[in-house]
């Protein structure tokens, strides 16, 4: 280190750092963010969740904190913070803090000393933008890491570095995403109407397959055999039965539903007329 | 003439708002998430939580929700609770969440949740405030692919049964009440605001099929339908009991009006004597006779409950046989395939 030359250090991000999502997170950031002061240009607020051994930090849960931020003073009310997490971790004690959002994109000279204070409450907090302008015309999350960057032994900045974000919506799929992308839903599909519309969907993907053999088969599509394979693998699944005990087995389970259903029939009437039996009854 | 035309501020006050009725109720995106992960992250264990938002004209708006911390002891103290709630909400109002209580939801085991504390709570809230709703939400059925959410009140007629605590054959005659009439279904609609739609719309592209699909078309059905039915099963033996009490109070009361009959025939026989002999009579009733004590009658409210249970698990049963058949037939479609 006696040379003249300063040395750029750049320790490596964490290695195998990678965050995770649920939609909850990203509903409650925007709801908060539609609910902000009027004067206040973005939001913050705490992310809850918990860190895999392997590095992976799930995001589970959020709560909006309030700020104060002008061009060089970042205020963040402390108590509230602390508050929120004591009533968030009374119903879910396995909630830690992992890191923080913002609003708005890029990342602001307020938002490193916001860092900060957040790494004061976790090892390595993790920074979420969520850009609600959509500035850059699409919808962009991104999470960042803090990196120190040394020269020699001295700190010069923290960067942020980006980490990949895994944005999968597991839940958000079961809900079943008609009811969540829409600003309005009339109603909400009750059994047999889910069951068609999977159908339907099961339909249009049987017959995009047929097409696309049949313009493999004629060549208007180049071959590819990985496709070729998976496909001869779906339908070789299908277990192979033969014809009379595929019917043996069709007709017991239709046999049973009848069954249970004419019993849950029979259970009703037997109520009505119990009911009718009760009230009616007179007393002299 | 300006009188006329001016109502004197006493007269507005006077006259009472008439409250349009409930019609239905809508729901944020945001309060369904945070319902979905709250009950299944607790599964199998029961859980409850408060519901905010606005009252408004004959729709009830639900903009948010926090869970209540599950009571492991009962020597949690009340006061604790209560704190939660009040630094829930206050913390809340700082960023300007709705802050009134709008009602509260519920996890519930295979629709059975008809109780008598369900109706308690609601009487409960209802004094506080005017309109609230419950929101039960089933994570089991939902695992299957439709999302079990639905949103009760109770009746009116109800209610003012409830308050005086009288179920007798006779009132509920009067007010033509039967056990459908104790809950209320509401519909419930759902309401994103565009940010978050348009989010959604950008992040999940329109996939062909969704996980929410694979749930409904899996052919394993029997477990559900063998729980519904165990359930249903020990609903008419409760049912079955209620009506044994019932049995038991109509044979009491008829033969206490036998003897209550015999009694009087004895009396007049010996007023005839009397008078015969020319002395008063006797009155003929004497109140302090034991067999003119009334009997009670047994409260129909218990039954009137199990009887909601059992039509729920019917009704139950009866959409996933529905499914089930779409499925089978589907099955032997492909087969034939």
């Amino acid at each position: 280190m006696a040379s003249g030359n300063t040395i750029l250090q750049f320790s490596p991000s964490s290695t195998n750092l990678s965050a995770k999502i649920h939609p909850i997170v990203l509903f409650n950031i925007c709801d908060s963010f539609l609910r902000r002061q009027d004067q206040a240009e973005r939001v913050i607020g705490t992310l809850l969740g918990s860190i895999s051994a392997d590095g992976t930090v799930d995001i589970r849960n959020s709560y909006c904190v309030p700020h104060n931020e002008s061009s060089d003073q970042v205020a963040v009310d402390i108590e509230y913070h602390h508050s929120m997490l004591v009533s968030h971790q009374r119903v879910n004690p396995k909630e830690v803090i992992v890191g923080w959002y913002s609003t708005g994109s890029g990342v602001s000279g307020g938002s490193a000393l916001i860092h900060e204070f957040y790494s004061r409450e976790v090892a390595n907090p993790v920074h979420l933008t969520v850009d609600t302008g959509f500035s850059s015309g699409e919808a962009s999350i991104k999470a960042y890491v803090g990196v120190n960057l040394s020269v020699g032994d001295r700190q010069l900045a923290a960067q942020f570095q980006e980490v990949p974000l895994d944005l999968r919506m597991l839940e958000a799929e079961r809900v079943g995403f008609d009811i969540l992308k829409k600003t309005t839903v009339d109603k909400l599909p009750n059994d047999l109407e889910g069951v068609e519309a999977s159908m339907e969907r099961l339909i249009v993907l049987i017959d995009e397959v047929y097409k696309y053999v049949d313009d493999v088969v004629e060549g208007r599509i180049p071959t590819d055999n990985s496709i070729g394979k998976y496909l001869a693998d779906t339908v070789a699944s299908i277990p192979r039965m033969s014809p009379a005990a595929f019917d043996k087995l069709f007709n017991d389970s239709l046999q049973d539903l009848l069954l249970v259903l004419y019993l849950g029939s029979l259970t009703r009437t037997q109520l009505g007329l119990a009911e009718k039996l009760n009230t009616a009854a007179q007393i002299l | 003439m300006a009188n006329n035309m001016v109502r004197s501020f006493r007269d507005i006050a006077a006259t009472q708002e008439v409250a349009s009725p409930l019609r239905v109720v809508q729901i944020d995106g945001l309060v369904i998430l945070k319902i979905i992960k709250h009950c299944k992250e607790f599964m199998p264990s029961l859980v409850t939580g408060q519901l905010l938002g606005l009252d408004v004209g004959s729709c009830l708006e639900v903009t948010n929700c926090f869970p209540f911390p599950s009571r492991e002891e009962d020597e949690e103290i009340e006061a604790d609770g209560a704190n939660y709630q009040l630094e829930m909400m206050r913390c809340l109002r700082e960023v300007n969440v709705d802050n009134n209580t709008v009602g509260w939801y519920q996890s519930t085991y295979m629709g059975s949740f008809q109780t008598v504390e369900l109706i308690e709570t609601f009487m409960n809230y209802q004094e506080n405030i005017k309109r609230c709703v419950c929101i039960i939400y089933d994570p089991q059925r939902s695992s299957q692919g439709v999302l079990a959410l639905k949103a009760l009140k109770l009746s009116d007629s109800f209610m003012d049964l409830y308050r005086y605590n009288n179920f007798s054959g006779e009132k509920l005659r009067e007010k033509n009440l039967s056990w459908v009439d104790i809950f209320e279904e509401i519909p419930v609609k759902v309401s994103n605001s565009a940010l978050v739609s348009a989010f959604m719309t950008e992040l999940e592209a329109d996939a062909p099929v969704s996980q929410c699909d694979y749930d409904r078309l899996v052919l394993s059905t029997n477990p559900f339908m063998e729980r519904n039915l165990e359930f249903l099963v020990e609903c008419m033996d409760d049912l079955s009991m209620e009506q044994q009490k019932f049995q038991f109070y109509y044979r009491n009361l008829s033969r206490q009006q036998a003897q209550q009959q015999a009694w009087l025939q004895k009396r007049r026989a010996e007023n005839k004597a009397r008078k015969d002999a020319g002395e008063d009579p006797l009155p003929e009733e004497d109140p302090s006779n034991p067999i003119f004590k009334p009997v009670p009658e047994p409260s129909r409210l218990d039954s009137f409950l199990i009887t909601n249970q059992i039509s729920n698990y019917c009704n139950q049963i009866n959409g996933f046989a529905g499914q089930s058949f779409s499925r089978i037939y589907l099955m032997d479609a492909i087969h034939d395939n």
